[in-house]
């Protein structure tokens, strides 16, 4: 993989380290990353929200032949959550029986470590979610 | 617009080619379609391709392979929409010659995967979903299907053995294919009971890591007369988007873009699926096989598994899918897989399927590709 410099890590940091989204004045929805227009409304005014880490299990999988760089973590959980928000949001699941893992079940999401690059010298945190 | 046809098809062995290039992969797939053609000269050519770049290191590829295929200095463009990338080829090719712009336009798709090892494959694959918010959490392909899977289950009671069925139904084709990556028959058992890759998907439930190339030949209907080769003539053409994320669709069991894509080509078609004598859909995943045939409309929302068991989609079935051996058996070199569905396509309508493979009298066939996780499709309708 190509070494990345770090402003593509501090850019994505509202949403990574503090799950800022955005809702769309007009219509309510809440859109995880943020927009800048709808597919209604080229003009769309936005405020920024941020999601209350709560949510459930969408759907979910085991990944058991994961890809660089995550290749010593497996197996591990990874799914898609519903937010209280109303938006999903794809999220490992952390600290968790991967035997044991079923729709429905709710979480919240934690500030947690994702991997780390030892080429680029980088540390990736960003969110992972954990059954409540 | 202008009627145009596919007047010529090429082919390469797909698997594990350590000793083929990505270059040559592509010039004997372009070769052959050339002579199959019997065309003197081609005008312009595209090159579906989903990632040379971190496969093989090498971009501008368009000029890579005009230059190998000894074509220059037509015009040569990649085209890209991951897994898509040969049904977009195709399609450009199609609306190119279609417009009269150009008379005979070469669309090829490669893909040489195999020169990195597993987990770079599975990253570079995984730059089809969306990188920071997907690749970043440690997405793969078998996990996002299995996701769809596991929401399909969820919702229709859909079940391991449904999908297994798939996998068995379309090794079973492939083993009559020569040019499959995994010509074997395999049975419900040995599907169910292979190694997890990402629960519930076993990997015989997964499309193989291949190498291969395949390329076609599109002109007028009028020039392929002359030609003296069947003329296959594209009667629709379609392509359509969706949401690059999974966790953005609103409903993770259907397939938006492969819909919109396939309602787009029977209207140019002036057909229905009533027209449609079989098909080669993208079963990257066998749960994908089950959704895009949902999605196609072939069977309804959720009775695509049960269909698949009761045999109505093997060649004896009242709707043949994968003739070829789909993706499961044949392999997915992914740029390459949209043509090779088209190669399949024209052999079925020629009546040249090898091997006993061939269905009986089938006049039109549909050609479904997608990329990622279904944010891109193209579908087209070709008959005889």
């Amino acid at each position: 993989m190509a070494q990345t410099l770090t402003a593509r890590v501090w850019r994505e940091q509202p949403q990574r380290y503090r799950m800022i989204a955005n809702k769309d004045k007009k219509s309510g929805k809440v859109y995880f990353p943020p927009r800048l227009v709808t597919p209604d409304d080229l003009n769309a005014e936005f405020e920024d929200v941020q999601l209350s880490g709560a949510g459930k299990i969408a759907s979910w999988t085991v990944i058991r032949v994961a890809p660089a760089p995550f290749t010593d973590l497996s197996p591990y959980a990874l799914a898609i959550i519903e937010t209280e928000e109303g938006v999903n949001v794809t999220a490992q699941i952390a600290d968790c029986d991967v035997e044991n893992i079923k729709t429905g079940m709710p979480v919240k999401f934690e500030f947690r470590k994702i991997y780390e690059d030892n080429e680029a010298s980088i540390i990736y945190y960003g969110y992972k979610a954990v059954i409540v | 617009m202008r009627d145009v046809a596919v007047v010529g098809i090429g082919i390469t062995k797909f698997g594990e080619l350590w000793e083929q290039s990505f270059r040559n992969l592509f010039v004997e797939a372009g070769k052959a379609a050339i002579l199959d053609s019997g065309v003197e000269k081609i005008d312009s050519m595209y090159v579906g391709c989903m990632s040379s770049g971190l496969f093989v290191g090498q971009e501008h590829i368009g000029c890579l392979m005009a230059d190998y295929l000894g074509v220059s200095p037509i015009p040569a463009v990649r085209v890209e929409s991951a897994c898509a990338s040969g049904g977009v080829a195709f399609r450009q090719a199609f609306i190119e010659v279609a417009s009269g712009m150009s008379d005979v336009v070469l669309a090829g798709g490669v893909e040489k995967m195999t020169d990195v090892d597993g987990a770079i494959a599975t990253y570079a694959l995984a730059t089809a979903a969306d990188a920071e918010y997907e690749g970043f959490q440690g997405v793969t392909f078998p996990g996002l299907y299995a996701m769809m899977a596991r929401a399909h289950m969820d919702r229709y009671g859909t079940t391991s053995e449904m999908l297994a069925h798939v996998s068995v139904k379309n090794h079973d084709n492939g083993n009559l294919n020569p040019y499959a990556q995994f010509p074997v028959k395999i049975t419900v058992d040995t599907v169910l009971n292979s190694v997890m890759v990402a629960d519930p998907l076993h990997i015989l439930d997964c499309s193989p890591v291949t190498d291969g190339a395949a390329a076609v030949i599109v002109t007028t209907v009028e020039n392929a007369k002359k030609l003296g080769k069947p003329a296959i003539r594209i009667a629709g053409s379609g392509m359509a988007t969706d949401s690059i994320a999974l966790h953005s669709r609103d409903d993770m069991t259907t397939l938006n873009a492969t819909k919109v894509a396939a309602e787009k080509a029977f209207a140019m078609a002036n057909m229905t699926l009533k027209d449609i004598d079989f098909a080669e859909v993208h079963d990257c995943f066998t749960i994908a096989e089950l959704i895009v045939l949902e999605s196609l409309g072939v069977y309804a929302p959720g009775k695509a598994g049960e269909a698949a068991m009761a045999g109505e989609t093997a060649r004896s079935g009242s709707f043949p899918v994968n003739p070829s051996g789909g993706l499961k058996s044949k392999g997915h070199p992914v740029g390459a897989t949209g043509i090779a569905q088209i190669v399949e396509l024209v052999k079925q309508l020629r009546g040249e399927a090898e091997n006993g493979r061939q269905l009986d009298n089938v006049k039109r066939g549909l050609a479904q590709n997608m990329g990622g996780s279904g944010g891109s499709a193209t579908v087209h309708i070709l008959e005889v």
